[in-house]
């Protein structure tokens, strides 16, 4: 049984005559029953809204974050329950509705720990203290000799200790303390804090007894599934649904509001077959007959865009940072060393297709989805129903992967438009080959870059054009160039030390929705940034991780608004978060050292590496390759140093380094192509995702111990994997791979 | 028709071209067997008939007529089997959701073979897409089941 503070402080009044009884028995039994005596009504306490206590004494801590396989319900009550010393096994989790009470819940950016530490701990440490003024009003002692251990306050002097679970009735009567009377635990006595404690939810996950969004059923509900355009923003010309009401199950076919642009998080329209099963809603849909209208996006073809996106990357594009004299430097040198990297659309596939479930009873919309984003499928649900948000609850299940598909809150307004269409409970389902071909994809991108060195091979000008369409287009149809929210991710920050350096963007109209995908440009900008920087440690003759260290330079902190640069560092203040050249080149040096770099050659072993910034943390890879008479490739061994500061459970973070790499090697090898307007693959068979043969063998991971603030983790292991795997596969061979995806075979002239 | 699963015997009377995962999701609430392609290309959706690994998604339930179809609900009356103590040991799951057709997988895999080789593991393993990426974790967990640790 939960109840709020209010309802806790209700009960409290009630029983006045339980509290004035307290303080007589203390010299009898060290501590009087409070409440605990009278078993009538159970009491709680509720300081905020992480915390809670059950009347028996049951921590619960609500984890306002999306659960998508990073741990963050497991991270969250390690923080809260370590203020509160509380005892691991009476503590429980509970996933919070949608609610603006808690802050942002958009669980993205690897924002969950850096944004929340120091707030969760203030809400532990909130309940911690009323706690404690609870007891020592019972012993009738100094509050300052009072102490949270395993589960109860322990008065030092007297070593007198007193549950929880009896203290509840009388904390929840006590004024909620502001947070500037707090003192945190210090470090040397965190508890749960940088310890490696098991998933909360390892039990349910290994027995399958799990709900995710696909997994929701309710009474009455039926199951819909769509067919949407093919091409963005095209409508049905014309639908036969003759033969889809024909089929057993199917209880209605729908046609969806066509959509326009700008995207948005708007559903793509399209018709829906809804039907009292999936099988049956998936075979309704297989009988539509529709044609569909063009438009200019159906001239769209990947081949043709790719070239133009190259032309574009080639020729000069506008200035966002600059030093130096980088483009005199460059247009007056003998020798300019250049290069053009290519990335192609990424789907981000979660194991997990989205999937959401929706349920109207008169004005209240409940909604329950494998969404990142609760706030914001709260708002868009109310939106697309006209109904206040107030009355929109929003009900956030396990999520099967999300790489940021999941915060786009498309797929749940489906559902309610769909639930209010119907009248019924409906769940809509997205099928795999609805997730390949109508998400929210990965910008394909194109960039170049010149540099010119001096005679020793030190690197004097640097010019990087970059050039993509932008996730900005999602949301305004204008926008056709880089936006600073993206230039910020790994392309304006470069941490290089050189001379002349000149960073510009170039123009490149989207065709398909863009969206996030871990780690987002820091992706392709990583792979164009590191494939060069070795490109030029071999022009140079040096040592690829010699030179990186070299072209990183000095020890310093970055200022990037000294040259012209918009910075906004993830949205962390820099004297918090510096962008530190010490950090990263000190991951460079753990990580090659633990992959015996210097012996590389003796040992005959092929390896390459990268290291990058991103999300406040530092990550850098080495990765080892072997390469047949075949051309076929595999990796024997992979390597990561990450400092991400402080981190709150390692063993879920060296799962992130580990899962982040291999994520990372999906990004290196997998390719989405259009051709007339329409997503050319459908399913697993054609969109390449690395499988166990691919993965690295051994992953090595070194956790870099570190007191700075907590900085991100879920994407910061990704960027640094396709570079170091292309380098790895140059050492290999000789040969430049500077157009993903990378062939699991390579071509006979690259073996 | 009927068919056993976990044990116990079920009547189906519907449209037997139908996927086995679809009986089991939406009919019977077993939703621990996940869809995660349709087509037999992720394995999410893997479980034993009559102790062979199948992919649910592409096996049409009257293709199991008389048969006994264990899930991942039934693997292990106290979901102690071995590989679900390994992969709790070795911390395999990210998000969780290939996980119980990993598991199905791997048990058919130690029930033939007590002591399989990395390659045989990778090959065994291979139809299994995890895209949160515990692929080494879970061959380290498959070797510490099968050697009993």
């Amino acid at each position: 049984m939960k109840q709020s503070i209010n309802s806790a402080r209700r009960d409290f009044l009630k029983k006045s005559s339980v509290s004035a009884g307290f303080g007589l028995s203390v010299s009898l039994l060290g501590f009087p029953a409070l409440v605990a005596a009278d078993n009538s009504s159970p009491a709680g306490l509720s300081p905020n809204v992480f915390v809670e206590f059950d009347s028996d004494g049951t921590l619960i801590v609500t984890c306002h974050r999306s659960e998508m396989g990073q741990q963050i319900r497991t991270a969250i009550a390690q923080i809260v329950a370590d203020e509160l010393d509380a005892d691991w096994s009476r503590v429980s989790v509970t996933q919070a509705k949608g609610d603006p009470k808690y802050g942002s819940q958009n669980t993205d950016g690897s924002r969950s720990v850096r944004r929340n530490f120091d707030r969760l701990r203030e809400a532990g440490a909130t309940a911690a203290l009323m706690l404690k003024q609870a007891a020592a009003r019972g012993w009738n002692v100094s509050v300052d000799d009072c102490i949270c251990k395993d589960h109860g306050v322990v008065h030092t002097v007297s070593n007198n200790r007193v549950d929880f679970a009896e203290l509840l009735g009388v904390a929840a009567t006590l004024p909620v303390p502001d947070a500037d009377t707090l003192t945190l635990k210090p470090r040397s006595r965190w508890k749960y804090i940088g310890k490696g404690t098991q998933s909360v939810d390892m039990h349910k996950v290994v027995s399958g007894n799990t709900t995710f969004g696909q997994d929701v059923q309710l009474d009455g509900m039926l199951v819909a599934i769509i067919q949407r355009p093919p091409v963005m923003f095209t409508t049905p010309d014309s639908v036969d649904e003759s033969a889809a009401r024909k089929v057993s199950g199917v209880v209605d076919v729908i046609r969806m509001p066509d959509a326009s642009a700008p995207a948005m998080f708007n559903p793509l329209g399209g018709v829906a077959v809804v039907a009292n099963n999936t099988w049956a809603a998936m075979q309704g849909t297989k009988a539509l007959n529709i044609t569909w209208t063009s438009n200019e996006h159906s001239s769209y073809d990947s081949e043709s865009y790719k070239a133009s996106l190259i032309t574009t990357a080639e020729k000069p594009g506008e200035t966002v940072r600059t030093r130096g004299q980088a483009e005199k430097v460059i247009r007056e040198a003998d020798n300019v060393i250049s290069a053009t990297y290519y990335a192609p659309l990424l789907s981000q596939a979660p194991m997990e297709p989205p999937a959401a479930t929706a349920r109207i009873d008169g004005d209240n919309v409940e909604v329950w989805a494998c969404t990142q984003t609760p706030q914001s499928t709260r708002q868009n649900v109310a939106a697309a129903l006209k109904v206040p948000e107030e009355n929109v609850t929003v009900h956030v299940t396990l999520l099967g992967g999300g790489f940021g598909r999941k915060s786009k809150p498309d797929f749940s307004v489906e559902a309610a438009i769909l639930a209010q269409k119907t009248g019924k409970p409906v769940k809509v389902v997205w099928r795999r080959e609805d997730d390949i071909q109508h998400g929210y994809y990965h910008s394909v991108s194109a960039q170049h870059i010149q540099a010119v060195q001096s005679e020793s091979g030190k690197t004097l000008a640097w010019r990087h054009n970059t050039v993509f369409p932008t996730i900005s287009s999602t949301f305004s149809d204008k926008a056709n160039k880089p936006s600073n929210g993206e230039l910020r991710l790994g392309f304006i920050d470069n941490p290089f030390d050189i001379e002349h350096m000149l960073l510009e963007r170039g123009e490149a109209q989207n065709h398909v929705r863009i969206g996030w995908l871990r780690s987002v440009a820091n992706v392709y900008h990583a792979f164009a940034i590191h494939s060069f920087a070795d490109e030029l440690a071999h022009a140079a003759g040096q040592d690829s991780r010699d030179y990186l260290l070299s072209l990183i330079g000095e020890s310093r902190h970055i200022d990037l608004a000294k040259e012209g640069a918009e910075y906004d560092n993830y949205g962390d203040p820099l004297d918090k978060y510096p962008i530190d050249t010490a950090r990263l080149k000190n991951v460079i040096n753990r990580v090659t050292d633990m992959a015996d770099w210097d012996a590389r050659k003796k040992q005959k072993r092929m390896l390459g590496l990268a290291a990058h910034r991103s999300f406040l943390s530092y990550a850098a890879i080495v990765v080892e390759v072997v390469v047949n008479d075949s051309g076929e490739w595999h990796i024997p061994n992979a390597y990561i140093s990450l400092d991400a500061g402080t981190v709150v459970n390692p063993e879920h973070v060296r799962a992130q380094c580990e899962g982040g790499m291999i994520y990372g090697l999906s990004c290196a090898i997998g390719e989405i192509t259009a051709s007339e307007g329409a997503i050319n693959q459908t399913n697993f068979h054609n969109y390449q995702v690395a499988r166990i043969q691919h993965a690295p063998h051994n992953i090595e991971v070194d956790i870099v111990d570190s007191e700075a603030p907590p900085a991100g983790v879920g994407e910061p292991p990704t960027p640094p994997f396709a570079p170091a795997l292309a380098n790895a596969l140059f050492a290999a061979t000789g040969k430049r791979l500077r157009s993903l995806p990378i062939p699991l075979t390579l071509p006979s002239e690259q073996a | 028709m009927k068919l056993k699963i976990n044990g116990k015997t079920h009547e189906f009377s519907g449209d037997t071209a139908m996927p086995l995962l679809w009986f089991l999701r939406d009919e019977l609430q077993l939703t621990g067997t996940k869809y995660g392609c349709g087509m037999a290309l992720c394995g999410a959706c893997t479980v034993h008939v009559d102790g062979e690994p199948m992919r649910a998604c592409q096996l049409p339930i009257s293709a199991t007529e008389g048969k006994s179809v264990t899930t991942i609900e039934g693997l292990d009356t106290q979901h102690e089997h071995p590989l679900q103590v390994a992969w709790a040991e070795h911390n395999v799951p990210q998000c969780g959701y290939c996980q119980s057709g990993q598991i199905m997988q791997a048990a058919s895999l130690l029930a033939k073979n007590a002591a399989p080789t990395d390659e045989e593991i990778d090959n065994h393993m291979s139809g299994n897409i995890c895209r949160c990426g515990t692929y080494p974790r879970i061959r380290n967990a498959i070797k510490s089941a099968a050697k009993g640790e």
